[in-house]
């Protein structure tokens, strides 16, 4: 197994490269350092000096790949893709293009709001995904599962906005019972929590649900598990012990790779609740055409997904005795 | 199986709402309170922000958003007065008004009124007040010998530290005239980019030739690095490790001279009025030199604790909690030498209730804080749950809030009337237009011709129509280019573009001109229904920037009021940055773009269309590229005058060039609508002064109380909720006991 993980990452790095150096070209064709220097500074009283001065000062005064002025090695370091993305291989992120602060530390600031939200969001998520896609996959064909399943298709046909603004009216406005939006740091966040999470879970009902329920479907149908109903088994010990283990891969994939993204956030809750985590940073970023922010954060979750990949492989091998990693 | 089926569905229900009740219980009686409960009661002003600032360094803010807080922690020479009408500067940090000497070539003294031609230089000698003294900061703290404290701090140093209020040592120091001189040097920082700079080259002896020798020195010391560290070396990461700070007396800036320690003197190239206006900027506020050097460390910037988020100063309130992605908290400076509420106002002031507090030590407020906001909706909600003292008024909960009256009077509607929220209206100085290009061969030239198409053209762009519809009717159709409240706006009749508005004397207002004469003038320069003389439509593009969805009406208006009179207008929506390459470069023929105010003067709205600012030609404000000799004649005579009767008739002639040329089609001032909860007291729109929280006070006790009335929870909801899914659960149990005892067959 370490050998494995070592080679996946070694295929990593090029990965990040790769990411990096399309981060890059994407940026560069959309926007060009002016137009960052004049979206930076502002309308009013800009002249081309000043824009030149911004640009020299935040380093994108230089040629994107290829520094023809300079000789050497120079050539190629003395260039933004170069001088951008090199320290973000050592997690040097830099300071934001905007108002220069440091962007480490930024994230570090940041990620504890957007996991106080996530990892609730998560946990309470698939306990409930699954209880409930058990449940209708054990009632398959009775009037729960016809029901439960046309709820499923009507939740997860509403648009996730809906559930915010209409969690924040029934929740926040019309019964008093949370605050509308807004966050405090510790204990005294909880009540900022709550409303968010209770939306997050009811939002992703719908869709989990049905995935989960079509996964227990195929595994309620097999021949063990019919096997283990003959031997006389208890209907509890049929669901959970052998049913739900061996839908485990599946729920892995599924599961396992969202994990590290718990720390990244959701972007719309965060924003309509007014939660300073990550998925605020990453959005407010690409509105001011922040690349130093976009580059780390999208260099971020390239790391994140990587990581995701390979925890799931191993989570594998744990649910599946079956499968090795070589 | 059966048992635990049973035992476990309500057993899960009585948890959560064993839960809820733990969590109402918490949170006494309003749990949707987003306040911490040992805040309660407590004398602080509840505001919000959309969007954090970017610098609240003040040679370089320069948006509304750092105004805002800003003007509340440094003060600069001069202030507006709170109260009196047209707008007037009293001392801040100044002991008195600076008022301007002029010298001649010779070096003898002119008089005030001196012409311009005469006046060599303008010389402004400030005192400041004794006895002032900064926040406590640990910038100002010293050891044993004297030296700063806190320099050279190290990243071990800094672990526990997040915030400047963390550090376990402050101290404070008296201003004095080092400080409004070093931060005019500061302006000239090519690492600063103050965005005024451009401005006050022109004015400030001297300032362009430091400017550019500090720009050399900056240079110079790059270059060195790079030398030294060769092919890898990255300036940014270099420099923030290691952050440049430039020597500024190595070079001699003649236009700012130290008298003694409480008077400093500002040398001008020539005569500049206007200049007054920019002292009470934060751009001259004072700034200590111990700030930048103890912000100047690369450790400190590496926790983000620098000048752009923790300023320094002598104001009413000092920054205490500085997280622009949750919260600002600005507290009551301890070491503030206390400043009188103003005792003299406007006529109806007194009965407004807002001279209650003459003469009474401010400010009022112990604690400010700014909750980030970003999205209107739940922004409007907790402002009508008295979450925050203060709110604007969206397009979105403008009927909520807005009653229109049959007569065109506006008013609170209902339910915010009975809640006591005071609703706030005032003109901003600032100005919406759209522009022609004078460098354009269809749209723009001198022409009786041009002029005529223009001026077709500006009669069926009605604005009035425009604000009514896009802007809920806040705003004023403007006659040119000055905005009400500014010298040299005329009311009524004299006041009128007779151009596109006609008298009418039943009702007594000015009326736009019909289509049919717009039709006319069109024809009359040479475009008959809007055709050229082969017969083909005049086709106009239209530039601007609205990209977002709610801009097509808008577009679609103009399309509708171009194509009465048969002119095809062509679309062409940018992002803002093409938009401005367009502007830069002269490539468009009609424009939409807005300006607001640095300075309550005329001045600061006929630049631009002084040709001297021409956008293709010198790169600056004036977008239409309009030069026209007579006017840019005036202009030089009026830019230079005090606010006299013969200004008033020169601006006058200017206004009627304009309106004739119509190189814009004069747009509208916006009307600012704001709301006040019933328990803020003190509040007086005031468009040029950002100062203001110090004025403001809030009634707790009413606050408390109304929250409370507002805020009780309703709980039935809830029971009605658990009872159904009870009653759904049942048939669910009842099919899940049946599948089970069928050994999981249906």
């Amino acid at each position: 197994m370490f050998t494995y993980i070592t080679r996946r990452l070694l295929y990593a790095i090029p990965i990040l490269i790769g990411v990096n150096l399309l981060t890059t070209l994407l940026f560069f064709y959309v926007n060009t350092p002016d137009d960052m220097a004049r979206t930076m500074l502002g309308e009013k009283n800009l002249t081309p000096e000043i824009v030149e001065n911004w640009k020299k000062d935040h380093g994108y005064d230089k040629p994107l790949f290829i520094n023809t002025k300079e000789d050497g090695l120079s050539k190629v370091t003395q260039t933004i893709f170069f001088q951008k993305s090199a320290p973000l291989l050592w997690l040097d992120f830099g300071s934001s293009d905007r108002n220069n602060v440091d962007i480490a530390e930024e994230i570090r600031g940041r990620m504890w709001a957007s996991m106080a939200i996530a990892i609730p969001t998560f946990i309470i998520g698939i306990a409930t995904f699954l209880t409930f896609s058990m449940l209708l996959a054990y009632a398959r064909g009775t009037y729960l599962d016809i029901w439960g399943v046309t709820l499923c298709v009507v939740m997860m046909s509403v648009s996730a906005l809906f559930y915010i603004i209409g969690g924040q009216f029934f929740f926040g406005k019309m019964l008093k019972l949370f605050p509308i939006s807004g966050y405090d740091t510790g204990l005294h966040a909880a009540k900022f929590v709550i409303l968010p999470v209770l939306i997050g879970v009811i939002g992703s009902i719908g869709g989990s649900v049905r995935f989960y329920r079509t996964v227990f479907l195929e595994e309620l149908g097999k021949d063990y598990i019919r096997t283990a109903r003959a031997k006389g088994l208890a209907e509890r010990t049929v669901l959970f012990k052998h049913a739900l283990k061996n839908a485990m891969i599946p729920i892995l994939t599924n599961v396992v790779v969202s994990i590290p993204f718990l720390f990244y956030g959701s972007l719309i809750m965060e924003s309509f609740f007014a939660i300073p985590g990550l998925g605020s940073f990453t959005i407010d970023a690409i509105g001011s055409q922040d690349f130093a922010i976009v580059r780390a954060m999208v260099y971020l979750g390239s790391l994140l997904y990587i990581a995701g990949l390979i925890l799931t492989d191993i989570s594998y091998t744990l649910a599946d005795p079956r499968i090795r990693l070589e | 199986m059966k048992r635990h089926l049973n035992s476990t569905i309500p057993g899960k229900l009585s948890l959560f709402i064993a839960l809820l009740a733990i969590t109402f219980a918490v949170n006494s009686c309003t749990p949707n309170d987003p306040y911490r409960a040992e805040d309660a009661g407590k004398n602080i002003y509840y505001s919000t922000f959309a969007e954090p600032p970017t610098h609240l360094d003040p040679a370089r803010a320069y948006s509304a958003n750092e105004y805002r807080l800003l003007a509340q922690i440094y003060e600069p020479p001069v202030q507006y007065h709170y109260l009196k009408r047209p707008y007037e500067l009293i001392p801040l940090s100044a002991a008195e008004v600076p008022a301007p000497k002029y010298y001649g070539k010779d070096g003898r003294e002119l008089l005030g009124d001196a012409t311009p031609q005469l006046v060599h230089r303008a010389v402004y000698d400030i005192k400041i007040k004794k006895g002032v003294f900064y926040q406590d900061h640990p910038a100002f703290a010293k050891d044993n010998s004297g030296r700063q404290l806190y320099r050279g701090i190290t990243d071990n140093e800094l672990k526990n530290i997040k915030i400047p209020r963390d550090f376990p040592e402050k101290a404070t120091k008296e201003l004095t005239s080092d400080d409004f001189i070093y931060q005019i040097q500061r302006l000239a920082d090519p690492g600063l980019h103050c965005p005024i700079l451009p401005i006050l080259n022109k004015y400030i002896l001297g300032l362009d030739d430091f400017s550019k020798a500090l720009d050399k020195d900056l240079k110079n010391i790059r270059a060195a690095r790079k030398k030294r560290i060769g092919s890898t070396y990255n300036q940014v990461a270099d420099e923030k490790a290691d952050p440049i700070i430039l020597d500024y007396s190595r070079h001699a800036l003649p236009g700012i001279e130290k008298i003694d320690d409480y008077t400093f003197r500002i040398t001008l190239k020539r005569k500049y009025p206007q200049f007054i206006y920019w002292l009470a900027m934060p751009f001259f506020s004072p700034m200590p030199k111990e700030a930048i050097t103890f912000y100047s460390q690369g450790p400190l910037k590496k926790k983000n604790i620098t000048i752009n988020r923790f300023p320094i100063g002598t104001g009413a309130f000092r920054m205490d909690n500085y997280e622009p992605q949750r919260e600002i908290t600005l507290v009551k400076n301890e070491n503030f030498r206390g400043e009188p509420y103003p005792s003299i106002g406007e006529e109806n002031d007194a009965a407004k209730g807002l001279l209650a507090d003459a003469g009474k030590s401010m400010p009022f407020i112990e604690r400010a804080v700014y909750k980030l906001e970003k999205e209107a909706i739940p922004r409007w909600n907790k402002f009508l749950q008295g979450y925050f003292d203060l709110s604007g008024i969206g397009s979105d909960s403008f009927d909520q809030a807005i009653k229109m009256g049959s007569a065109g009077g506006v008013n609170l509607s209902e339910e915010l009337a009975e809640k006591d929220i005071k609703l706030i209206t005032s003109i901003q100085p600032s100005t919406y237009y759209t522009g022609f290009n004078m460098l354009d061969d269809t749209v723009g030239g001198y022409t009786k011709e041009k002029q005529k198409l223009r001026q077709a053209i500006s009669i069926i762009i009605n604005f009035e129509e425009f604000i009514e519809i896009f802007a809920n009717g806040r705003g004023m159709a403007a006659m040119g280019p000055i905005p009400e409240g500014i010298f040299g706006k005329l009311e009524g009749r004299a006041g009128m573009n007779t151009v596109t508005h006609r008298w009418d004397d039943k009702k007594n207002i000015a009326v736009r001109r019909s289509v049919e004469e717009a039709k006319k003038l069109l024809a009359e320069a040479g475009y008959p229904n809007g055709l050229d003389k082969d017969g083909r439509p005049l086709i106009i593009t239209f530039d601007n920037a609205w990209t977002g969805a709610s801009s097509s009406p808008m577009i679609n208006w103009f399309i509708k009021r171009f194509k009465l009179i048969g002119i095809q207008l062509e679309n062409r929506t940018t992002d803002y940055n093409r938009f401005q390459e367009k502007i830069n470069k002269g490539n468009f023929q009609f424009f939409f773009l807005g300006w607001n105010a640095d300075y309550p003067d005329p001045e600061n709205f006929f630049f631009l269309l002084a040709g001297e600012n021409a956008k293709v030609k010198t790169g600056g404000a004036n977008g239409a590229n309009y030069e026209n000799p007579e006017f840019d004649r005036l202009f030089k005579i009026m830019e230079n005058m005090e606010s006299t009767p013969k200004r008033l008739e020169i601006i006058n002639k200017m206004t009627r060039i304009l309106q004739e040329d119509a190189p814009w089609v004069w747009g509208y001032s916006p009307l600012s609508f704001s709301l006040a909860q019933g328990w803020v007291g003190n509040i007086k729109p005031n468009s040029m002064a950002n100062n203001t929280l110090k004025y403001m006070k809030v009634d707790t006790f009413k606050r408390a109380e109304l929250r409370k009335k507002w805020n009780a929870p309703v709980l039935w909801p809830i029971a009605a909720a658990a009872v159904l899914l009870i009653l759904v659960a049942i048939p669910a149990i009842i099919i899940i006991k049946k599948k089970a005892s069928n050994g999981g067959r249906g």
